[in-house]
């Protein structure tokens, strides 16, 4: 009874509220639609300057062939290097690529000859990956070279054995970005919106001096913390749900599990969330401080979590950390479900996971609460 | 003045006093920095994989070997038989397989060819490529190594260089982009906070009811975390010069001069945040929201710009933190001079005052 009157009071604290309910709605909108597009470590359209001494026949067909093939722009013809260095001082390219003078003849008369590559890689990963490209396109283009040359029956002569590489892409066949984040998103939502709301929440009505009022009131720890907790359940299903729909309509995404699991897991992951929130509420006095403790958690945990890169990639010491994130596990439970439709019996480690944040927290939680100062 | 001085020493006495969220004010960049430099990386390495090798000869065996002994790899599982190939992915444990067809060495002896499927589990687009790319060139160099040596005519030989950053860290990349988002995070979304604070539990009434001029009451909130940017941006300096080897390769003045305006924009950001709301909560979603997601997000820190769609791309032309992570990434790493990125500097210095102009005007309103 006590608590139908609570939750009455909390749906109409978080109703009236000009902003919450919009900020229910739209951030997963946004969230799904823009972030997807946004973060996206692919490396493409590279801004290439052409440095050409040579002005060969060869040289010219090289250059053609390497802006043709879709990775490269070629942004500047550079007469010399020092002036292609400064197109990418200028961040006008990122690759500068030089063919020497008597490129053709040294192909043709020594059978070898060479080129230079500089690639910026203030951006490693794009530097690495650019200038790899670009040579295994100036590869290619020797291997044509070659063939004019060379009678074909030459080339294949001899019995040198050829190991044939048979690539295959299981659940992404167009490696798109997007279908990896999705899903992890939704659980990056799920915990702003159900974690750390009603941390802020609770600090608020201390802030205000509305705990004082609840805790003179008969209303045990229990029945508060439930009547803080539903609302924000129902939330969080409410926001799953408009996640399906979006990743649906937007990506066409439909989960390849079971999505009974996917709200089990939601269940038990937001009452997890949920209790961490409520330690942090406890510990703090105002919501600034509240507020930044959310933050320096959620940053650490979201980089920590495998959404943006690989948690096996990490140094030792960083993946000891990451057993310690709920995030991690129900983002791997996400992508799983939703990408490889694994069920439950595969779940057991991250089940069992989420079950112990969830009791360990709101322990926790009820531990710290002081009813009366 | 003297007036003014007493205020900025109140609002001093605020943030002290809070222990908690200053030692989370400074701790902050120190965290982001050791994550960035040491444990976000795009690099793949010691990834798990599965084999499948029904012929199990020598062949077969040289080349898990090869597979085995390079650092991206660790083969954790070998399958006994075809039909686990659908189940291997479902737990998540395992990225890659290296499928090997039936009598593997007999094949490749006899008919000079054979087959290795590389099945790669492609949730992950960028590590399923860099995976399937680093085992194809492992066995490839296996092949290579079976082939007699002969010279190959009509070669072009590349020589690369990585201007910059020749061992490819990924803390060049990050450190900017950490910077700006501290300055931001501080500046911004702290100010705006504190502001809306006052309106929030009703002691703006009192303040502005005091003989100082109520731009006064607001700047001086600005000041204390004017410092606490500076002793940020010290400590990310410091800490990207000894701890993570990035160093300063332009003029440290004007790198500081650049943070300074910065910093002046995210400041402005803020007082603007805090004129139009009127509530923490809604401060904070604001400054979280509309500054914070799209600076990591859309400035260019983390994924690059270049690769975004259009619409993003022209949003992100309106985000202050991309044309100052350009700017130090410029003059930080690159060490060009003020020269070549005077362009973006005035972008920043236009947005300053744009931002100025209107928070004072809608100040000025809402008190009238």
């Amino acid at each position: 009874m006590m608590l139908k009157f609570l939750l009455e009071k909390e749906f109409k604290q978080i109703l009236r509220n000009s902003f919450l309910p919009r900020m229910i709605i739209g951030y997963p909108l946004m969230a799904i639609l823009v972030f997807p597009l946004a973060a996206n470590f692919e490396v493409k359209n590279i801004n290439l300057c052409v440095v050409d001494n040579d002005h060969s026949t060869y040289s010219r067909q090289l250059i053609q062939k390497i802006s043709s093939g879709g990775y490269f722009k070629l942004t500047e013809v550079a007469t010399d290097y020092n002036q292609g260095l400064k197109s990418i001082e200028t961040d006008k390219s990122d690759i500068v690529l030089e063919i020497p003078s008597h490129f053709e003849r040294d192909l043709v008369r020594n059978q070898n000859a060479k080129l230079m590559i500089a690639a910026n890689a203030v951006n490693g990963t794009k530097g690495g990956l650019g200038s790899a490209y670009l040579s295994s396109v100036v590869g290619d283009f020797s291997n044509q070279v070659r063939s004019q040359w060379i009678n074909p029956s030459q080339m294949t002569s001899g019995n040198s054995p050829i190991i044939e590489i048979v690539p295959q892409n299981k659940f992404n066949p167009h490696l798109s970005y997007s279908i990896f984040m999705v899903p992890a998103l939704m659980v990056m939502i799920l915990t702003m919106l159900c974690g750390f709301l009603p941390a802020l929440n609770i600090v608020g009505e201390k802030e205000s001096g509305t705990m004082e009022q609840i805790n003179v009131t008969p209303v045990t720890k229990g029945i508060f913390i439930l009547a803080k907790l539903i609302p924000y359940w129902i939330i969080g299903f409410i926001v799953l749900t408009i996640s399906f729909g979006v990743a649906y309509f937007a990506y066409g995404l439909i989960p390849a599990g079971n999505l009974g699991i996917i709200y089990l897991f939601a269940a038990i992951y937001i009452l997890g969330v949920s209790g961490f929130g409520l330690v942090i509420s406890n510990y703090s006095n105002t919501m600034q401080q509240a507020m930044f403790v959310v933050f320096f958690f959620m940053l650490i945990l979201i980089l920590l979590s495998g959404l943006f890169t690989p948690v096996e990639s990490m140094p030792q010491w960083a993946q000891l950390m990451t057993t310690i994130n709920p995030l991690k596990y129900f983002m791997q439970v996400m992508r799983l479900v939703y990408l490889k439709g694994s069920g439950i019996s595969e779940l057991g480690s991250q089940l069992i996971a989420l079950l112990s944040f969830a009791v360990v927290f709101n322990t926790l939680a009820i531990l710290s609460y002081k009813k009366s100062n | 003045m003297k007036q003014f001085i007493t205020f900025v020493r109140k609002e001093f006495y605020h943030i002290f006093r809070d222990a908690r969220t200053m030692m989370i004010l400074l701790l902050m960049p120190i965290i982001q920095i050791i994550l960035f430099g040491f444990a976000i990386t795009t690099e793949v390495k010691n990834a798990k994989i599965a084999i499948y090798d029904p012929s199990k000869d020598i062949s077969t065996q040289r080349i898990i070997e090869r597979l085995q002994a390079s650092d991206y790899f660790e083969v954790t599982r070998y399958l006994s038989s075809s039909s686990e190939l659908n189940e291997v992915f479902k737990d998540g444990k395992v990225g890659l397989v290296v499928v090997f067809s039936d009598k593997f060495n007999e094949t490749l002896m006899h008919t000079g060819k054979a087959q290795i499927q590389l099945l790669a589990d492609a949730t992950d687009p960028n590590t399923a490529t860099t995976l399937t790319n680093y085992a194809s060139a492992i066995i490839g160099s296996y092949q290579r190594d079976l082939m007699s040596q002969t010279n190959i005519p009509f070669q072009i030989i590349p020589e690369t260089k990585l201007l910059y950053n020749p061992q490819m860290k990924g803390a060049y990349n990050f450190v900017p982009g950490v910077l700006g988002m501290i300055l931001m995070l501080i500046c911004a979304m702290m100010t705006s906070i504190s502001i809306v604070r006052e309106k929030e539990l009703g002691t703006m009434e009192i303040l502005l009811v005091s003989p100082m001029k109520p731009i006064y009451i607001i700047l001086a909130k600005a000041v204390p975390y004017f410092f606490i940017s500076c002793v940020n941006l010290a400590t990310v300096l410091l800490l990207s010069v000894f701890v993570l080897g990035v160093p300063i390769a332009g003029s440290l003045f004007w790198l500081i001069i650049v943070c300074l305006i910065f910093i002046v924009v995210s400041l402005s950001l803020g007082l603007l945040v805090s004129t139009i709301t009127d509530t923490q909560l809604a401060a904070m979603l604001v400054s979280g929201v509309v500054f914070l997601m799209p600076v990591m997000l859309l400035s260019g820190m983390m994924f690059p710009t270049e690769n975004m769609p259009i619409v993003l791309q022209w949003i992100s032309n309106i985000i202050p933190a991309k044309w100052f992570i350009i700017i130090v990434k410029d003059i930080m790493i690159k060490g060009v001079g003020i020269g070549s990125v005077w362009k973006e500097v005035l972008i920043l210095c236009a947005m300053a005052l744009v931002l100025i102009i209107v928070s004072l005007k809608k100040f000025k309103i809402r008190l009238e």
